[in-house]
């Protein structure tokens, strides 16, 4: 059951000041309460959550490795079963681990069904490793493995629709949540807690360090790219999209200009094709899952 | 305190990591400006700032980071940051 | 009771009447028929197990690792091939000391691709941390289970261990096996009580991760571990004896050994087929004996020393080879001799990939060590090379 008011993500942990995850997890576990028991993946959450001996968590938790979290869950999850025990088991897993590495593990999981709730905490790189590319990084973004140069303009591949891909699998609860709206980020959890069988929720939570902007900026900019239609937060329930957050829409570049990773596109030239074709990202998502407050005209 | 079995621990320790030494500004909150609505507890990614009796909210400085986030979400701006003095 | 049975159904018994409460099962010849069977119990309530059919064996291993956590005795089966894959999730497992038990069906590691027998998958993760105990039988392959799990789960051990069998040659095999009844079972092996465990009532955080002013600590403490382990499978041995006749109180076992001048150090099936050639060069008057291992990791090196500090030379049977030095066991035997003197020991690498191990082989083999011969592959085909 939720709480509000628990302080389950202990101060004290390592990560950096203004961290999106950071703020995603003391979020999630409020959602999740204390009958929770976490499944983390390596990753900056793990990492600057628990070097022993200090442990920021207040619930039961594991981390074993990269990949695994949702294997690992799926044998916790068994083992409460069959012990007759009421804890949720909620994995908290970045976007490396979910959308690359970790997708043998993912996709057997949540093909049989196990009743636990996945949530990936997204900063769109493998930022613990010092931000490297990892498939939910956008198009043209620049990481150190993907770096904008002289011959490129950084990220060539858009992201991957992970949040479909499970639906695909048969999730009955499948959700994309910012840290930019805190309250429906905790409703949609504890509804995915709240849903028997594998649920997703997609935290969008955006990295100061690996984008490159001040960490006092963080939800600044977690709502600009859902107001520019490059994030969009709904949910999907048994495969069908249910619930849309509306906005009216900024054009791209109000979200492209806050970030270092994007700065290539307008420093030292401004890059009007590749600025046009990320517009053409946020336009298509707009009308696959009907964003647009549509104004009334006088 | 003896090595634990498996690299474990039980909660509490995280609390010795006193974060708050990493400043270079510290938050200052206006209590007249306030109108106790909690976002800064709520957006807070330390989970340092604090409901005081009243109703208001104080940051607890051994772990405040001093990120800057509270003072810019602030609706009523009543949160500013200052240099600290060393 | 007596069962007539082939050596994986007799493990899947074994495994059954332990009682594990979560399976994890992905197939790879030759282990299959164990975790057929297994779904088969659960699928006519004759075990009340969560059974996971997971998707490969990187899942399969990392399944336990939750469920071990979660505060159930765990199982899973694999072999070759699938133990590399799940190679990162061993050392996690024992680094995280959960009493995981697994099946090995011993068989050889592509490339090039085999399904058939020799030690180089369990060989080869002796690194890790597992205990790791061979069969000679089924009879061994069955009764090791309950031991593993009695050893693993012991507060003062808590590591994961390995059941090794051959494959095909003990895993397809019928032999007579003796196999316990429930009550038997339960007495020698209680409910699973561990330590600690994932627990909302106690929230503990489970893999936390170690910095330099820890790491050497974590190692030595498994170390440790894995030394003290050589005590409690002595007594959880000796408690098997007493109750079921059967005792596996020694990490080794001598055959003939006494007087002998020459002993052969063997593991697994080979050693059936090495103590009948024995057999058969004592009737002619060599003064043969075979000293087998029974637990491989913690290695029982005094022990082997003690055994051997006698005899005049040392033939070691590898089924398994570190490419571009030795096998395994020739040089844990030499280390086992270090400083006694007199004794001469050659490693002979044989039966990789399934090749047959005859009595001839075993003859042979001891020929070649009386003339000093030794170090090399036996049985090489050389019209093929």
């Amino acid at each position: 059951m939720a709480c509000k008011t628990c302080e389950l993500f202990d101060s004290g942990h390592r990560a950096c000041g203004g961290c999106g995850a950071a703020l995603a997890a003391r979020l999630v576990t409020k959602a999740a309460g204390t009958e929770t028991i976490v499944v983390s993946s390596t990753g900056c959450m793990e990492v600057f959550s628990t070097p022993y001996p200090e442990t920021a968590w207040k619930v039961p938790w594991i981390h074993s490795l990269f990949e695994n979290a949702a294997a690992v869950a799926s044998g916790i999850e068994a083992s409460l079963k069959k012990q007759g025990r009421k804890e949720k088991v909620v994995i908290m897993a970045g976007d490396g681990a979910t959308f690359d590495i970790g997708m043998v593990c993912i996709s057997g999981a949540f093909e049989r069904g196990h009743d636990f709730t996945y949530i990936c905490y997204d900063n769109e790189a493998y930022m613990n490793t010092g931000i490297q590319r990892s498939g939910a990084t956008p198009y043209d973004a620049s990481t150190t493995t993907s770096p904008a140069g002289s011959c490129s303009f950084g990220n060539k591949r858009p992201k991957k629709d992970m949040p479909q891909i499970l639906a695909a699998h048969g999730a009955p609860y499948v959700a994309t949540a910012s840290i930019a709206y805190p309250a429906d980020l905790m409703q949609k959890v504890e509804k995915a807690i709240n849903t028997k069988g594998p649920c997703y929720v997609q935290v969008h939570a955006p990295c100061c360090t690996g984008w490159g902007f001040e960490g006092e900026q963080t939800i600044a900019i977690s709502k600009l790219a859902i107001e520019t239609g490059l994030w969009v937060n709904y949910e999907m329930v048994d495969g069908t999209v249910t619930k849309v957050k509306k906005v009216v829409r900024k054009p791209v570049e109000e979200y492209l200009k806050t970030q270092k990773r994007f700065r290539h596109l307008f420093k030292p030239k401004r890059q009007d094709a590749e600025i046009a074709a990320i517009q053409t990202i946020a336009d298509r998502n707009a009308v696959k899952y009907g964003i647009d407050i549509q104004l009334k005209k006088e | 305190m003896a090595l634990a079995v498996g690299c474990r621990a039980r909660p509490g320790k995280a609390g010795d990591n006193k974060t708050g030494s990493w400043r270079v500004f510290k938050p200052v909150f206006d209590h007249e400006k306030c109108s106790k609505c909690g976002m800064c507890q709520t957006l807070c990614p330390e989970g340092c700032i604090h409901e005081t009796n009243e109703g208001f909210f104080d940051p607890d400085y051994a772990y405040c980071k001093g990120c800057g986030l509270c003072a810019v979400e602030c609706p009523k701006n009543a949160i500013e940051m200052k240099q600290e003095e060393k | 009771m007596m069962q007539m049975t082939e050596g994986s159904h007799a493990v899947a018994e074994a495994v059954r009447l332990c009682r594990p409460q979560v399976i994890s099962a992905y197939p790879i010849t030759p282990q299959t028929h164990i975790v057929e069977a297994l779904a088969d119990f659960v699928a006519n309530c004759k075990l009340d197990a969560e059974y996971i059919t997971v998707d490969s064996e990187l899942s399969a291993l990392s399944a336990c690792v939750g469920a071990s956590a979660a505060g159930s005795r765990t199982y899973s089966a694999t072999t070759s091939q699938g133990l590399a894959l799940m190679n990162e999730v061993c050392f996690n497992a024992a680094g995280m000391r959960l009493p995981i038990v697994m099946s090995i069906a011993n068989r050889a590691m592509g490339a090039p691709l085999s399904i058939w027998n020799d030690m180089q998958d369990s060989i080869s993760m002796r690194d890790a941390g597992w205990l790791q105990f061979y069969s000679e039988d089924n009879q061994e392959a069955t009764d090791l289970h309950f031991i593993a799990y009695k050893v693993a789960e012991d507060h003062s051990i808590q590591l994961p261990a390995l059941v090794c069998f051959d494959g095909f040659i003990l895993s397809h095999t019928y032999e007579p096996v003796d196999i316990l009844s429930q009550d038997d079972a339960d007495r020698y092996l209680p409910k699973f009580a561990p330590a600690e465990r994932l627990d909302a009532a106690d929230p503990i955080s489970f893999g936390m991760y170690a910095t330099p002013e820890y790491y050497l600590e974590f190692r030595y403490e498994m170390d440790r571990a894995q030394k003290r382990a050589k005590e409690v499978i002595a007594k959880a041995g000796k408690e098997f004896g007493t109750l079921f006749g059967r005792d596996y109180s020694a990490l080794i076992e001598g055959y003939k050994i006494e007087d002998a001048e020459t002993a052969i150090v063997a593991m697994g099936s080979i050693c059936g087929t090495v103590k009948d050639a024995i057999d058969e060069m004592r009737a002619d008057g060599k003064k043969v004996g075979l000293v087998k291992i029974r637990v491989f990791r913690p290695f029982p090196t005094e022990e082997i020393a003690k055994m051997l500090a006698h005899v005049k030379r040392v033939a070691v049977l590898d089924k398994n080879i570190s490419l571009g030095s030795k096998g395994a066991t020739a040089l844990e035997v030499r280390d086992a001799l270090y400083g006694t003197d007199g004794v001469s020991v050659k490693g002979y690498v044989l039966g990789l990939g399934g090749r047959d191990v005859r009595k001839r082989d075993i003859k042979a083999i001891v020929s070649l060590c009386e003339k000093g011969v030794g170090d090399q592959f036996y049985g090489l085909r050389q019209e093929v090379l």
